[in-house]
């Protein structure tokens, strides 16, 4: 097909599709008006679960088939790029030698550390309660823990990251949100219903399976973020290739090989 | 939504189309990670103007931190010259001769 017809066959269908799209457009409730037909019905269904945080609740609740789907999504993806990632069996490692870091960074990164963590926690912890939740909280847990990385080096970041643990931890927590679907299940009730007693609205235990399944996701993030990212700077630290070995190894802008950035 | 709110949505509806825009046209791939990062920020102060903190909240830990990390790291790895040697070898390695967890072992 040569180009010209290809570029006037998206045209055609470019138009169709912005033509349909819309008119399609002139159906939607308006932007951000105080009356949405799902919105309503979902803030009901929230509160008839006594959960505060109305997302968590369609997440981890009214939509918890999806998310399993999409924290499945997220494991398979990890997996994959570990099993991408492994070390070649001709590349070799090399121990990154530790790079100099200003005084400032070293400051910021051990300040902002526990409070980045804390951060993290506080934020899956109060997935049912305040805006954010398991996905979320563990981001923040994963990328704050590189902090270490920043601010020292990469034998910091390695000794307070327990790579093999983590491994397992993603794999138990993402079978452990399929696993809680069974709850319902064993209490004669639908896969993944919620089940477990409701507690009172607002309250750090209230919502049911919504904390729980909250709590495995966010072990599950965290942990194969973690996961995800050691094997990034394994490869692009540790790991040398063997048509790059020893002397010509090119200087790039960034400097000390790999101790740090 | 009136009165402060309304300009706010604008202002940051136009922050991410130049944002989005920028890291479209950059070509040096480190020059778009920190787009990327910049359009991830905008992203997440339009969603908090829009009321949806929680997927402001994702949008800025996975849009401004791991992707461009993500990317950043990528891209040094592919200049210190892995490029065309690793890919081919990388493709011979598939036998269970060499798990990943023997590599991992070592390492320690």
């Amino acid at each position: 097909m040569s180009r010209r017809l290809r570029t006037c066959l998206f045209l055609a269908a470019a138009v169709v599709l912005a033509a349909f799209y819309a008119a399609a457009c002139t159906g939607l409730p308006h932007f951000a008006g105080l009356v949405h037909p799902y919105g309503t019905r979902a803030v009901a269904a929230a509160f008839r679960q006594r959960t505060a945080n109305v997302i968590s609740s369609i997440n981890f609740d009214q939509r918890a088939f999806d998310t399993l789907g999409e924290e499945s999504i997220l494991f398979a993806a990890v997996l994959g790029a570990i099993v991408l990632l492994r070390r070649a069996r001709d590349e070799r490692e090399a121990a990154p030698a530790p790079g100099r870091v200003m005084p400032s960074t070293r400051l910021f990164g051990t300040v902002m550390l526990p409070i980045t963590l804390l951060t993290g926690f506080y934020i899956v912890a109060h997935g049912q309660l305040s805006p954010g939740g398991g996905f979320q909280g563990g981001v923040i847990l994963a990328t704050g823990l590189h902090l270490a990385y920043i601010a020292a080096d990469y034998r910091a970041l390695e000794r307070i990251r327990p790579l093999a643990s983590l491994d397992v931890a993603d794999a138990l927590a993402a079978g452990a949100f399929a696993a809680l679907g069974f709850v319902g299940i064993a209490k004669g009730a639908a896969y993944l219903q919620n089940v477990l007693p409701l507690g009172t609205f607002g309250q750090l235990s209230s919502g049911g399976l919504v904390p729980v399944i909250n709590a495995a996701v966010g072990v599950e993030v965290g942990s194969g973020i973690v996961v995800l990212i050691a094997h990034f700077i394994d490869q692009a630290v540790e790991i040398e290739s063997p048509s790059t070995q020893d002397g010509q190894r090119p200087d790039d802008a960034s400097g000390a090989d790999g101790g740090n950035r | 939504m009136n009165g402060i709110a309304q300009y706010l949505v604008v202002v940051a509806l136009l922050l991410v189309a130049a944002s989005a825009t920028a890291a479209a046209l950059a070509r040096d791939p480190v020059t778009q990670s920190t787009l990327l990062a910049m359009l991830g920020i905008a992203l997440a102060v339009l969603f908090t103007v829009l009321q949806a903190p929680d997927v402001a909240l994702s949008q800025l830990a996975v849009g401004t931190a791991v992707t461009p990390l993500l990317i950043l790291l990528t891209v040094r790895k592919v200049r210190r010259g892995t490029g065309d040697g690793a890919d081919g070898k990388r493709g011979e390695s598939t036998d269970p001769d060499t798990p990943s967890r023997d590599a991992r072992g070592r390492r320690r």
